[in-house]
């Protein structure tokens, strides 16, 4: 029995059933991590010993038959901008290569409460600064499929560790695409669930009024079981929604038939990869015959969304990031340094990459005086717009269907040199966070042999619905069954 | 010479009394702290990742000051970052308001505040200063500098903060300090800030401009930041309008710049001009929604509000019957008002004789004690008792302050002081005739130079009285039967 390829469902039967221990489960992710990583670089940190020691604590609640969660025992990892009180936590930036936070943020407790497993964290671009995971201090992460090519980003080791199986489940970030891109480019499940709907404190904001925490896994119903136990209020976190949520997981079977399904004309031009373009007409046709009513629609401010999704996060950043300084934790170049200002500058000199200086300028000129209105304003005002293009939409239909990304992964090195490039990889799935919509990525086929993605939109807080779809769609393909042979 | 008048705005920054931090759950009482850094949490102290969340009690006091400074609340306001790097402000930027703060539009009678220091009498010329708004921000951590270094101290971070701006509303020194008084006694009233400038929990900065008197055109203001005592305030606001009358005086331009106070040498000194000026980018908080107010949720703020200084002045000269600077007095703390008050209602004498007895004998024994009128423990009941003894002159004014001093001693009730010590007055004519006859048939010498014109000695034939009495003696009656009995001596 091969244990690192289960769905959470599954493990969780066996575990229940007293088949195999958590610890057992949790070793032969330890010893695959140990065997694969190395190819595919996901890992940034593997806390081996954390994650023995709360897999022995899972098999005695296991034991006891007390509080035991879908997730008891279910070795997971999490993207390194995500506070792990004791584990450190790098956003893959040397300005954090040694910070360890005192602290854990409320996705990370509550992951820890419903007894699940930590194995590590996993690599990004620096900040969440990037769509390749090249923008990594530290090192490159390679995408499973094919080991020339990128895993996507910002959350690429999180979408690679799902890919390859180095863990049951992962826990990535969503700020303009960053779940679902990677999700797509690796061909695993991922959602960037509403904003709002998880808790951000103790995630290392990139661009506060986007970020979203989202789950990555096989298939669709575990998404939505990992949703179920991090969504929700959070008292520490005032921009999170009080509504319940749904038992996503127990509702996931319900009916599909007579939905509309919405197909956003703006989002299948000129420019699609033609393996992408195909099996995304061939996933619209299976909507179809799933009993789901094809309607096309506009979101007619789309190509106002790159621009206006780009300036706001340089603006949001720019502030977020100047916590950075040097006095407190983390990197500190204080040698030769004059006064405190010389800390200041040396330190956020050697500790941030290009990429994350490139927009801190951006964006500290985009809000400063006389620019302001000029460009952070008037995004702000275009971003209106762009919640708006949906709420029409949404009163037509129920669910968007648009791919994740117009190429399928591309080569290592390839879009490293013209930044605009790589933030044109964003295109499709960018629109969603100033909205603040839900969005679930699912493969949908291949194209030259790597996987090609599909996202699903819904309305505000309507996770259910694209669990329901994504889960209908996957009961009648195997895209998300397919693993990919390491070599 | 032209004549100049000077244009001043004031900006009071107030800590506000909350028990938890204005973001976080940290204890807001640093001063009570025992070591430095110990009221902390990775939200006050900027760690990566952590989250505001704003404490509902500021965002109540803060909107309590402003009812009572006038002003209009907003119902939809919004907090703002304020970005700047300095080591005691963690997160590399201030979560302050910007675009739309919690309040706007109020403003405060104030003295006319004409240049000649005519303020104090100018009560019956009351003027305005406009509150252009009052805003809620987080207090910065404070730092420690020694000589090659500074430390940092985060338990004062992130306490909440009141930031009340003025209009340059202000003509002269002593306007604005009459307007920082108000504020503070306002805020005092509220009970939201202790007023102790010593302790930084209320910090002045302000707007400085001269203009040829006459003219309304608003010229180069320079900003003076912590100002930290009304001493200092006045001191360097009046250096500071003088210094700008000489530049213009000698054909110079004065330049707009932040200045310091240096307190020990009296001037004013530069810390950084316009061109140096912070850029603050101010842009929306994300990380904090909106603040939504209803009418309901205003309303009833605004029932807590208490009688205010000025209303209270106003109704102690017309209930009482108090003159306008006895009525000042007795409202510069409220707990001094109230007490009045209350030994006012209990006692029958006038409230003129429980404002002497206030300001005079209470007041002594205060600052002597070094207590404050909050630690009275004298009761209002039995304060006004005492009083009235010596209004129905049962006691002397003499007696009456030792029997005041033996109630603050011991607590016990006046009239079994009076007993006990045998105090009671005496007012009976033949007893006091008999002791008077006495003196005088003692002392021949200084009757007779009375006799011969030196009529100055007969406080000092009073004095004999009171001597002999143990003070008891009514000094009406002696004074009258001593005259009496001089003058049937001249015969």
């Amino acid at each position: 029995m091969q244990l690192h390829t289960l769905t959470i469902q599954e493990a969780h039967q066996l575990l229940v059933t007293k088949q195999v221990s958590s610890v057992e489960l949790t070793q032969a992710f330890l010893q695959r991590i140990r065997e694969i990583d190395p190819k595919i670089k996901a890992y940034v940190t593997v806390s081996e010993e954390l994650a023995l020691e709360q897999a022995r604590k899972a098999d005695e609640r296991i034991a006891k038959g007390e509080n035991v969660t879908p997730l008891t025992g279910i070795p997971f990892s999490i993207k390194d901008c995500i506070s792990t009180r004791g584990v450190r936590t790098t956003c893959s930036s040397k300005i954090l290569e040694n910070y360890i936070p005192q602290y854990n943020a409320t996705v990370t407790d509550k992951l820890a409460q419903a007894g699940a497993v930590l194995l590590g964290k996993t690599n990004m671009d620096e900040f969440g600064m990037g769509s390749s995971c090249e923008n990594s201090a530290f090192f490159n992460t390679h995408n499973p499929w094919n080991l020339d090519h990128v895993p996507g980003g910002s959350s690429g080791g999180s979408a690679a560790a799902m890919s390859a199986s180095l863990a049951a489940f992962t826990i990535g970030e969503d700020t303009g695409g960053s779940v679902r891109m990677p999700a797509g480019f690796c061909g695993v499940t991922g959602i960037k669930p509403t904003y709002g709907r998880v808790s951000r404190y103790g995630l290392i904001a990139l661009a506060s009024s986007f970020d979203c925490i989202g789950p990555m896994t096989r298939d669709a119903c575990d998404c939505a079981t990992v949703l179920e136990h991090i969504a929700g209020h959070d008292p520490l976190d005032s921009t999170t929604y009080q509504s319940p949520i749904s038992n996503y997981t127990q509702n996931i079977n319900k009916p599909i038939k007579g939905m509309k399904l919405g197909i956003p004309k703006e989002y299948f031009v000129a420019g699609m990869e033609a393996g992408v373009e195909t099996a995304l007409q061939e996933a619209i046709r299976a909507c179809e015959k799933l009993g789901m009513e094809i309607h096309e629609v506009s979101l007619s401010h789309t190509k106002y969304a790159l621009p206006v999704y780009y300036l706001l996060l340089f603006a949001e950043a720019s502030a977020n990031l100047a916590r950075m300084d040097g006095t407190r934790f983390g990197l500190s170049v204080s040698e030769g340094a004059k006064d405190v200002i010389d800390i200041y500058l040396q330190t956020r000199r050697e500790g941030f990459g290009d990429e994350v200086k490139r927009r801190i300028m951006l964006g500290a000129y985009a809000l400063s005086a006389g620019y302001y209105d000029a460009y952070y304003l008037k995004a702000q005002k275009v971003r209106t717009l762009l919640r708006r293009d949906f709420e029409a939409a949404f009163s037509k239909v129920d669910i968007l269907l648009a791919p994740t990304s117009p190429t399928t992964a591309f080569k290592l090195g390839e879009k490293t040199s013209n930044p605009l490039e790589m933030y044109l990889s964003d295109i499709y799935v960018v629109a969603t966070n100033p909205a603040g919509v839900p969005a679930i990525a699912l493969p949908c086929g291949f194209s030259k042999d790597m996987p090609v993605g599909m996202q699903l939109i819904g309305k505000h807080l309507d996770e259910q619905t694209l669990f329901q779809v994504a889960h209908a769609y996957q009961q009648v393909t195997d895209w998300h069954k397919r693993n990919p042979k390491i070599s | 010479m032209t004549q100049y008048e000077p244009v001043i705005g004031l900006e009071i920054h107030a800590e506000l009394i909350t028990a938890s931090k204005m973001f976080c759950g940290c204890s807001a009482d640093y001063a009570s702290a025992p070591e430095p850094n110990t009221n902390i949490c990775p939200v006050c102290t900027g760690l990566p990742g952590a989250l505001p969340v704003a404490n509902k009690k500021a965002v109540e006091l803060a909107a309590l000051v402003a009812l009572a400074l006038n002003c209009s609340i907003n119902k939809h306001n919004t907090f703002a970052r304020k970005n700047y790097y300095y080591p005691d402000l963690p997160k590399g930027y201030q979560i302050s308001q910007y675009e739309l703060p919690i309040a706007e539009k109020g403003w405060l009678e104030v003295h006319s505040g004409s240049s000649s220091g005519a303020a104090s009498a100018a009560y019956r010329d009351p003027s305005r200063v406009r509150v252009r708004r009052v805003h809620i921000e987080e207090d910065t951590a404070k730092l420690f500098h020694e000589k090659n270094y500074a430390l940092v101290d985060f338990n004062r971070a992130g306490v909440p903060l009141l930031e009340i701006v003025s209009e340059p509303d202000m003509h002269s020194a002593e306007a604005a300090l009459d307007y920082a008084t108000k504020v503070r006694a306002i805020l005092r009233y509220l009970g939201v800030n202790t007023g102790d400038m010593e302790k930084g929990v209320l910090r002045f900065e302000a707007n400085v401009s001269v203009r040829p008197a006459g003219s309304d055109e608003l010229r180069t203001r320079t900003e003076i930041k912590n100002l930290n005592s009304f001493r200092a305030l006045t001191r360097a606001i009046a250096y500071e309008i003088e210094r700008q009358i000489q530049i213009y005086e000698s054909g110079g331009t004065v330049i707009q710049e932040t200045l310091g106070w240096d307190d020990l040498r009296g001037v004013t000194t530069s810390q950084r001009s316009k061109e140096e000026a912070h850029d603050y980018r101010y842009f929306p908080e994300p990380d904090l929604p909106p603040l939504q107010f209803s009418d309901a949720w205003i309303e009833s703020i605004r029932s807590q509000l208490p009688e205010l200084p000025e209303a209270k002045t106003a109704r102690f000269i017309s209930d009482f019957g108090l003159t306008p600077s006895e009525a000042r007095f007795l409202i510069s703390e409220r707990a001094l008002a109230d007490y009045f008050e209350k030994v006012a209602a209990a006692a029958k004498s006038p409230a003129r004789t429980v404002h002497s007895w206030i300001a005079g004998e209470l007041m002594r024994y205060l600052n002597d004690s070094g207590m404050s009128i909050e630690d009275m423990t004298l009761s209002p009941a039995s304060f006004a008792r005492l009083i009235d003894m010596t209004t129905d002159k049962v006691i002397s004014s003499n007696s009456a302050k030792v029997v005041f001093n033996e109630m603050l001693a011991s607590g016990g009730d006046p009239e079994q002081i009076v007993k006990e010590k045998n105090l009671a007055q005496v007012s009976d004519e033949n007893e006091i005739q008999a002791i008077v006859e006495k003196i005088l048939n003692d002392n021949p010498a200084e009757v007779e130079k009375y006799l011969a014109g030196k009529e100055t000695l007969l406080q000092w034939f009073m004095g004999q009285v009171a001597r002999a009495t143990k003070g008891k003696a009514d000094p009406n009656v002696a004074k009258e039967l001593l005259v009496k009995s001089l003058e049937e001596r001249r015969k």
